[in-house]
């Protein structure tokens, strides 16, 4: 057959887009499953990170917090999972650990579900809170744990889709994430988070809200601030319930 | 071929045929790594660089050369696609229609990308977060285009593997070199690891360099310094070797 004829050009696409095609939807389903339980088992990794840090002890031996540690230890650690409202009401029939806050957060906030973790470890109780928004190129997210006053940070982690290496994705790094440790969100009566300042000067102050930022990443940097200060403060209204309650010395 | 075939094929059509026979001809005979065949993995090293001679696949060199740990894994993966793709286009290359090769050329490469991306993320999670957009950007490597078009359509597949092998190894030699200097002179780093000292908050909480009073250079971490620096390795490589300078 000619190879330069419109019906000899148009089997050949058509047959090249069918094998592609099969190719790669047999991949994608095939690796699906192992895909979900990597994301799912990450995320375990995250929520316990925040608080735990990357090395836990399990029977007297120091393990790293690997994404199979974290599968194993999360329901150990985590004691309660809440779904909230903007109210600060606990929401029932909604898992939090299944809410996905891509789609969460474009819904109106009158509509949204809050997930929140309360974490016991080493004695201690903690308060991890999802966060989500966008960076420079993509969204950014992380998770923050909060201590038992519900006001000091014990730890912090962030991922990104799409920062730039080297620059915005540094945000992923240990020592960044370092420096919002013991960092306080309130100011005064009103949650604003923790700023990430440019140009910053107050070395390792941790009453002034803000954190040195990353040379080059100031649209991520300002993204992360947002992030922390609109996603804290929805919190606050539960905060306030617990804090008046008796079930926040549990 | 039998006469028959031949008198209908017109002048053109015959010439071709004749060239394709004798690439596959002169194929047959050689060693798996001839001169020849060693010259297309070393020449784009040197010679005929893909980003310092022919000036492709800038966009990437700036994007992903703030660090070394990138550019390595960057590298490796167009390494990857790049050879596969050559052997993959190399094959067919008696198959595809002449008018949508390009089209062809495409698939195949977004392909393997997704293909690589796909199970990445199943097996090896960790540098699949590593690579993150980069695998994504791999389709739009110019380089990649530009061998298949170039080098695929008309050689057998294991030459073509050789020439993929050979530019995309063209193209991380330079990415590697930029990134080394850029994360040196801009974090004090190499691949993570303080090699000048710790820089501290002050100059006393500071060790080796930082504690002399040395700063680092943060235009290093800005795009146009990447090109900045292909350009000084451009003209390193062309006071060294003096053939690839230009006549006018």
């Amino acid at each position: 057959m000619d190879r330069n004829s419109n019906a000899y050009t148009f089997i050949f696409s058509i047959a090249m887009v069918l094998v592609v095609a099969v190719v790669l939807s047999f991949l994608a389903t095939s690796l699906k499953p192992m895909q979900s339980k990597n994301v799912k088992q990450e995320k375990m990794q995250n929520i316990l990170n925040t608080f735990v840090g990357d090395s836990l002890e399990v029977d007297g031996k120091k393990m790293e917090l690997t994404r199979v540690l974290a599968s194993e230890k999360f329901d150990e650690y985590i004691k309660n999972q809440y779904t909230l409202n903007y109210k600060g009401e606990t929401v029932e029939g909604v898992e939090a650990f299944n809410i996905n806050l891509a789609t969460e957060i474009k819904k109106p906030v009158d509509e949204q579900n809050f997930p929140l973790y309360e974490a016991q470890y080493n004695g201690q109780s903690y308060f991890v809170i999802p966060l989500r928004g966008s960076g420079l190129w993509d969204a950014i997210w992380g998770y923050v744990a909060l201590k038992q006053d519900l006001n000091t940070i014990e730890g912090v982690i962030f991922d990104h889709k799409g920062e730039t290496a080297g620059l915005g994705a540094e945000i992923t790094t240990d020592w960044f994430q370092e420096r919002f440790k013991n960092e306080k969100i309130y100011d005064g009566n009103k949650i604003v988070g923790v700023e990430v300042k440019k140009g910053y000067s107050g070395g390792t102050d941790k009453s002034d809200h803000q954190v040195n930022a990353i040379s080059g990443a100031t649209i991520t940097g300002d993204g992360v601030t947002n992030m922390m200060k609109e996603r804290l403060s929805k919190y606050k209204p539960f905060f306030e319930k617990l804090k008046n309650s008796k079930l926040a010395i549990r | 071929m039998s006469d028959q075939k031949k008198e209908i094929k017109t002048k053109e059509e015959k010439k071709k045929e004749e060239m394709i026979l004798f690439l596959s001809k002169s194929e047959e005979k050689e060693a798996f790594l001839s001169k020849a065949n060693r010259k297309l993995l070393t020449d784009p090293l040197d010679d005929n660089n893909p980003i310092t001679v022919q000036v492709l696949g800038i966009c990437s060199a700036l994007a992903i050369t703030v660090q070394l740990k990138p550019a390595i894994v960057m590298s490796l993966a167009v390494v990857f696609v790049m050879a596969m793709g050559n052997v993959v286009v190399s094959l067919m290359r008696n198959l595809v229609p002449n008018r949508i090769r390009i089209i062809v050329q495409l698939v195949v490469v977004a392909s393997l990308v997704i293909i690589v991306d796909q199970v990445l993320k199943a097996f090896l999670y960790d540098v699949s977060k590593q690579l993150s957009i980069f695998i994504g950007l791999i389709i739009t490597n110019c380089i990649i285009m530009g061998r298949l078009e170039a080098f695929a359509l008309g050689n057998g597949p294991w030459k073509s593997f050789l020439d993929g092998i050979g530019n995309a190894a063209g193209y991380g030699v330079i990415l590697i070199i930029v990134a080394f200097f850029r994360e040196l002179l801009g974090s004090g780093k190499l691949l993570g690891f303080e090699i000048l000292g710790h820089k501290g908050l002050t100059m006393a909480e500071s060790t080796g360099l930082y504690a002399l009073g040395y700063e680092n250079n943060g235009f290093f971490l800005l795009s146009p310094m990447a090109l900045i620096v292909v350009g000084l390795v451009i003209w390193y490589q062309r006071s060294r070797n003096r053939k690839l300078i230009e006549e006018n």
